[in-house]
């Protein structure tokens, strides 16, 4: 044998190391078909968008979670998050506030909210800034209802947006990250991609790094928030995007920003934009 | 009552004579353990659906006793024999004595 046949031995060898290390720090999750009540076709894989830099594909959370998880989402009657979107359609209808209007009198039933999540957060001219469904809701409210904003992470503002985002279920994931949007969406960039706590874990570490692989007996998903609200098994109600965040940012051991601040905007906006072209799915069930 | 005690079912609007169907069912419901303490350490009283029971034309199909284990929201899925057309009566007992109550006819044929 030749030193040159030895060297192209080796060389291949690296080659089978190095596409190794790789399966093992992005696993694709199992292939797996999401209909909901048979009807509704979900796209739980796309090509992601070009400007993310770290995913080839997007995956919904769906497909990594085990098939008895998964099972829940076929069948609205199986679905618990279904529990909350029926109270939050008698909220819809309940007048509250100075003004005598109920979310009804201005946008009759929710299907009226079709399309409003696949776009969400989104550019507010008047605010000034981009705003989320929580946002909207609040601002209805206070300005058109003259009722008292919610908590940003009640159970009933969530439960509304889980009505809201019932509309536009199966619709692709749509937020827009130029424009003026563009400020807020490179400050979630930076967010997503910046180490914090005691574990100087970034979003990225976990979700971009290691979707597929197991995290203590969890399967990483790649964090994407098509699916929110998701109804989480361990919690019994109806979880928004920020509080979500909250609870991963706790986990690296660092002091969290709040639910409904501005760099929990931001990095919603962009961790949306990771899953542009998924489509809504909320709300979902994930362990 | 509790306030948010809402019952549902789904069970097929018709089926074959002797086909066995499935029927799903839920209610909402806190079922309060009765194990639990509040923030000043008081115990927080049991309050739980106690039995759940579905009958065809008056005949039971089934009668359960639940536990305070069992979690918020109760969810039932069992199989029943439609013999000829009818309608399935399902009935939750509260701790608090409310009965709640709901039925779907179905047709045979």
């Amino acid at each position: 044998m030749n030193a040159n046949a030895i060297k192209a031995m080796l060389t291949s060898a690296a080659v089978v190391a190095l596409s190794c290390g790789a399966a093992v720090a992005e696993q694709e999750p199992a292939p797996g078909v999401l209909v909901i009540n048979g009807d509704i076709e979900i796209t739980t894989e796309v090509k992601a968008p070009d400007y993310i830099d770290g995913l080839d594909m997007a995956y919904s959370g769906w497909r990594f979670r085990a098939s008895e998880t998964q099972a829940f989402e076929l069948d609205d009657f199986d679905n618990p998050g279904m529990i909350f979107v029926e109270e939050a359609q008698v909220v819809w209808d309940t007048v509250d506030g100075s003004e005598g209007k109920s979310c009804a009198s201005c946008h009759d039933g929710p299907e009226s909210m079709k399309g409003v999540r696949a776009v969400y957060p989104k550019w507010n001219e008047a605010a000034g800034k981009v705003t989320t469904i929580e946002d909207e809701i609040n601002n209805c409210r206070t300005t058109r209802m003259g009722a008292e904003a919610w908590d940003y992470n009640s159970d009933t503002i969530r439960s509304m947006n889980g009505l809201i985002t019932l509309q536009s279920r199966g619709m692709p994931v749509n937020v827009a990250v130029d424009g003026p949007a563009k400020e807020t969406w490179e400050k979630g960039k930076e967010l997503y991609y910046a180490r914090t706590g005691q574990l100087e874990l970034s979003c990225a570490n976990c979700h971009e790094d290691h979707y597929g692989d197991l995290i203590r007996a969890e399967v990483l998903s790649q964090g994407q928030i098509n699916g929110f609200p998701v109804y989480r098994l361990k919690d019994s109600v109806l979880t928004g995007v920020h509080n979500r965040f909250k609870g991963c940012v706790r986990d690296t051991r660092a002091e969290t920003y709040s639910p409904g601040s501005d760099e929990f905007r931001a990095l919603e906006l962009y961790v949306s934009s990771r899953g542009n072209g998924l489509s809504v799915e909320g709300p979902s069930v994930r362990n | 009552m509790a306030a948010d005690a809402k019952p549902r079912v789904k069970v097929p609007k018709s089926a074959a004579a002797g086909e066995v169907i499935t029927i799903k069912t839920l209610i909402s419901h806190i079922m309060e353990s009765g194990q639990r303490k509040d923030k000043d350490g008081n115990k927080i009283p049991r309050s739980i659906i106690n039995r759940f029971t579905c009958d065809f034309n008056g005949q039971n199909v089934i009668d359960i006793t639940l536990e305070p284990a069992i979690s918020t929201n109760p969810y039932f899925e069992f199989d029943a024999t439609v013999p000829e057309a009818g309608e399935f009566k399902f009935t939750w007992y509260d701790d608090d004595g409310s009965v709640y109550e709901d039925s779907k006819p179905i047709s045979v044929g």
